[in-house]
């Protein structure tokens, strides 16, 4: 049975293995953001009814006219929006165009938003149910997408869109061309 | 004042814990006399301010004294007393004190009732008892003191989790806890024995009332948590494979294991190093899962701040206390003599297969549980849930179901395989008759729920024939305590496959005096009204549920508003019945004027908790029996030498 | 309790006022094949609740795991499989989607573990045996 010696340090090494997932875990927290999968492919086809007043509506074909764009995933709604509408309107100050997807909202919701916290978008697309925020692989409000002129999707950002994220957003944008 | 009390209790209980640990470490090297009694004692104190601590903390949550930091934060002065009660241990501060409490107790219970084990292991083992407290108590003075002050006080406090509000749950985490405080014993034990080399019979007849305690703690919270998951969650499920309850899981399958092993040490002498191992593996697998919980590694940073510092200071814990018994053991166990070797087809044989099979499924759910962490590592970012383990676990947890209807019919050190299929007779034909039955009258049911009815059948008659041709009143009570144990194991299986098999649902949009049907009930949703409780409001549909041409009863699901802090839930409402139960949760109201209502009737749901509890009360019985026995074999030989 | 929480905090943060008017059909109702109802569940309870985590979308009323069982019971509905359905949400929220790991080079060692397992057990139990 001497052999067999070895194998009595088996549980320590086991230990040892699952300590170390343990610690890797409490040490590197795993992102936990849930990204889409979409980015570095076309965005799906949708077409969405105009919500605003006075403001078209969005499909993806609005994206295929050579120049990038972002994609703002939102709801009046949603707390987070408001706070990332200074920093929408300073993307739409330096010449980004902006286009919308509104999710369960309504006419009247958006127009009182938008009257609120400035209006930084060219279109807004009015999605009910959702369909075309989990065709997108979106999974919250707000998130933003940076679409190039094909209609390529190139980057996601989640959440909303803070102060010093601007440059990282307006970098995309640039390599987008 | 009460709270400046319960601090000093704190830290003399710590440093009777560190004198503890110093004394007996002074007996172990050199013989001192009187010492073990010294070390008993120290014991008993540190239990009693440990305990004195936990009820100064409760006083100052039933008093609502919102300047303790940990009351205004997890209190409010209008929730209902029970749950002021149970909120001293509904938070990581207060859960952890009830914790070193209960082993503080269990400690002072060694210390005082344990006479079959030699001295020097026993000195041992309260030298381990009083290192893991040492740990704990550390833990709570220096990263988490539950009697913190606040300046100043605020006017009132923020409230429990509404879904936490439930009698329920205000007592899962004692059991749970009792659950794995009984394992530190074992651990203790353990290491008590690694150190002076005694492994055998006496330690396992020591150590198995704790396994078994502990097991009856944890198999009653597994079973009241998932009962609490069923009716508070509202959609019917009663397991998720979530990392919470694989952190209750785990301990209870090693526990499982190290129950029978030390049923074959301590009547063949056999499986020694295994046994000891498997007594550090359990209690291992209790600190991992209060890791899991109060680390938050798992589970969304949306539900709890990751608070690393806690985290940290566990897995310090974890490392140095497995780790050394683990070390201890690769060095020591080696120099331990080697146990009997069994014929494989034997009571012992059956005994290492349920070992083996409860360690595999034991190690499913580790991996399982921790895979998304070592894919996260490499940069994939996945999740692994119940299709993973139903069909890892599944198939081995059937396996291990047939290995437990013979292993009792079995003789120990040998037996006639032909004799044993005899005996095997009857339950091999009512699986069979139960599985033909499902198959012909049941409908597509699939491959595990209908091996699961018939093996339940099976189980159900091979666990209740060791009583058979016996005189039932002499028979012995842990013999009694297996044979409830093994039924109850049969009663759930039944349990869960007839509830996956047949459960129909019917999720609708009705109008009010609309009729629905599901599974020839007749329900009709008679109105909605508003109703207020003592930290609620809620919105209660009156529901008049038929079954054929029964009689109708009324059930009332609710939707709940709480506002401290502001959450809503939905409140089932169940109906049981003698075949299983109907359920009933009201949604969301349309505006088309009608309003959600889903509906499920679960045959035979019951079952589960019922074979859960039943599983309990043999382990208890087991406990009593074992005890009895050794009681009036103590007292016989007093007689003996009088 | 994790859960709990997660499910608490799921409620509060993912309401919108105009949600509840809309999203009853398919997400909270069933389809009127029962055949198609039984695929279709069979499916929602195994893919992953993206905003509460630690749920699938056939028990959570988290308002995205509604719409996602309404998408499920569409495509249902016209005809796809669940495993079209379900590449198809894994090609937008990628593996986390689902809680059955589909198998590849990431999940080959989850899927062998157990049979590894077993074999080492059994080569292990060996060794408390009397040679015969």
């Amino acid at each position: 049975m001497t052999n067999r010696r070895w194998l009595m340090w088996l549980p320590l090494c086991a230990f040892g293995v699952v300590v170390a997932v343990v610690a890797w875990g409490l040490w590197r927290p795993a992102d936990r953001t849930v990204r889409s999968a979409m980015v570095g492919k076309p965005l799906p086809d949708f077409t969405l009814a105009p919500i605003a007043p006075g403001k078209p509506g969005l499909s993806s074909a609005d994206f295929r006219r050579g120049q990038p764009r972002l994609l703002n995933v939102f709801a009046s709604w949603c707390v987070p929006c408001i706070a990332e509408a200074p920093q929408l309107m300073t993307l739409k100050a330096a010449g980004v165009p902006i286009d919308a997807i509104a999710i369960k909202d309504t006419p009247q919701d958006i127009g009182n938003f938008l009257h609120r916290n400035g209006d930084p978008y060219a279109r807004i697309g009015s999605d009910v149910h959702s369909r075309v925020q989990l065709a997108l692989g979106s999974s919250g409000v707000p998130e933003t997408f940076v679409v190039d002129g094909r209609g390529i999707i190139v980057a996601q950002h989640v959440g909303d869109i803070r102060a010093d994220d601007v440059p990282g957003i307006l970098r995309a944008l640039a390599d987008a061309k | 004042m009460t709270a400046e009390t319960g601090l000093a209790a704190l830290w003399l209980a710590a440093a009777l814990a560190a004198l503890q640990v110093f004394l007996a470490t002074l007996v172990l090297r050199r013989s001192v006399a009187g010492g073990a009694t010294a070390v008993r004692a120290v014991a008993i104190v540190q239990g009693a301010l440990a305990a004195a601590a936990m009820v100064a903390l409760i006083a100052v949550f039933l008093a609502s004294d919102m300047s303790v930091a940990l009351v205004a934060a997890n209190s409010h002065s209008m929730k209902p007393w029970l749950y002021k009660f149970a909120g001293a241990w509904g938070n990581h501060e207060g859960s952890m004190l009830l914790w070193v409490t209960i082993l503080g107790l269990a400690g002072a219970a060694v210390a005082r009732f344990e006479q079959r084990l030699a001295e020097r292991t026993l000195v041992a083992t309260l030298a381990a008892q009083a290192a893991i407290a040492l740990g704990f108590y550390a833990f709570l003075l220096f990263a988490s003191n539950p009697f913190a002050r606040l300046q100043p006080a605020p006017a009132d406090g923020a409230g429990l989790n509404p879904l936490l509000q439930d009698p329920g749950l205000a007592f899962h985490p004692p059991t749970l806890y009792a659950g794995y405080v009984g394992l530190s014993v074992a651990f203790s034990f353990a290491v008590g024995t690694l150190v002076t080399r005694d492994v055998g019979p006496a330690f396992a007849r020591a150590m198995r009332p704790w396994v078994l305690g502990a097991w009856v703690f944890l198999t009653l919270g597994i079973t009241a948590g998932s009962y609490w998951a069923y009716y508070e969650l509202g959609w019917g499920g009663w397991w998720f494979w979530d990392p919470v309850e694989n952190a209750s899981l785990m301990p209870w399958l090693a526990a499982t294991a190290l129950l029978h092993s030390v049923t074959v040490l301590a009547t063949r002498d056999g499986l020694r190093a295994w046994t000891v191992m498997l007594a550090v593996v359990a209690f291992s697998m209790s600190m991992i899962g209060t890791f899991l919980v109060r680390s938050g590694i798992l589970t969304s940073v949306h539900a709890f701040a990751v608070d690393p510092t806690r985290g940290t200071f566990i897995l310090a814990l974890l490392v140095l206390y497995i780790g050394g018994a683990l070390a201890l053991f690769g060095a020591r166990v080696g120099t331990v003599r080697q146990g009997k070797l069994f014929e494989p087809f034997s009571r012992e044989g059956s005994l290492v297969a349920n070992n083996l099979l409860l360690t595999v499924i034991l190690g499913i759910v580790l991996i399982g549980t921790f895979y998304p962490i070592v894919a996260g590592a490499f940069g994939t970012q996945l999740s692994v849930g119940p299709p993973f383990f139903d069909k890892a676990a599944g198939p081995i947890a059937l396996i291990l179901v047939a290995v437990m209807a013979a292993g009792p019919l079995m003789r120990w050190r040998r037996d006639d395989a032909g004799e044993v299929l005899g005996r095997l007779f009857a339950p091999i034909g009512a699986a069979l008759f139960a599985g033909a039955g499902a198959f012909v009258l049941g409908g597509p049911i699939g491959v595990l729920p209908l091996a699961g009815i018939a093996l339940a059948a099976g189980l159900a008659v091979a666990s209740v024939a060791p009583l058979t041709k016996r005189n039932l009143a002499r028979a012995p009570l842990h013999l009694w305590g297996m044979v409830i144990a093994h039924l109850g194991v049969a009663v759930a299986l039944a349990g869960m496959a007839a509830s996956t098999a047949w459960t129909q649902e019917a999720l609708l949009a009705v109008g009010v005096g609309d009729p629905a049907r599901v599974a020839g009930f007749t329900v009709r949703l008679e109105g909605v009204r508003p109703v207020v409780g003592q930290n609620w409001t809620a919105l209660e549909g009156r529901l008049s549920v038929t079954r054929g041409d029964a009689a109708p009863y009324v059930l009332r699901p609710q939707v709940r508003y709480f506002t401290q802090p502001v959450t809503t839930t939905n409140e089932s409402a169940i109906a049981t019945h003698v075949d299983g139960q109907f359920y009933a949760v009201l949604g969301a109201l349309g505006d088309d004027g009608r309003w959600q209502l889903r509906l499920w009737w679960k045959p035979f749901v019951t079952l589960i908790w019922a074979g859960g509890a039943l599983i309990a009360i043999g382990g208890a019985l087991s406990l009593v029996g074992h005890q009895y026995r050794l009681f009036r074999q103590g007292r016989r030989r007093a007689e003996g030498d009088a | 309790m994790t859960r709990a929480a997660a499910v608490a905090l799921a409620l509060v943060a993912a309401t919108p006022a105009a949600a509840q008017t809309a999203n009853a059909a398919l997400a909270y109702t069933q389809l009127p094949d029962a055949d198609q109802e039984r695929r279709a569940r069979a499916l929602m309870e195994t893919l992953r609740c993206i905003v509460c985590q630690g749920q699938s979308i056939a028990d959570s009323d988290a308002d995205m795991a509604g719409e996602m069982r309404a998408v499920v019971r569409q495509r249902i509905a016209a005809g796809q499989t669940p495993r079209q359905i379900r590449d198809w949400m894994i090609a937008r929220y990628g593996r986390y989607i689902s809680y059955d790991p589909p198998l590849d080079a990431a999940t080959i060692p989850l899927w062998i573990a157990p049979l590894l397992l077993l074999l080492a057990g059994i080569w292990l139990a060996r060794g408390s045996f009397r040679r015969r």
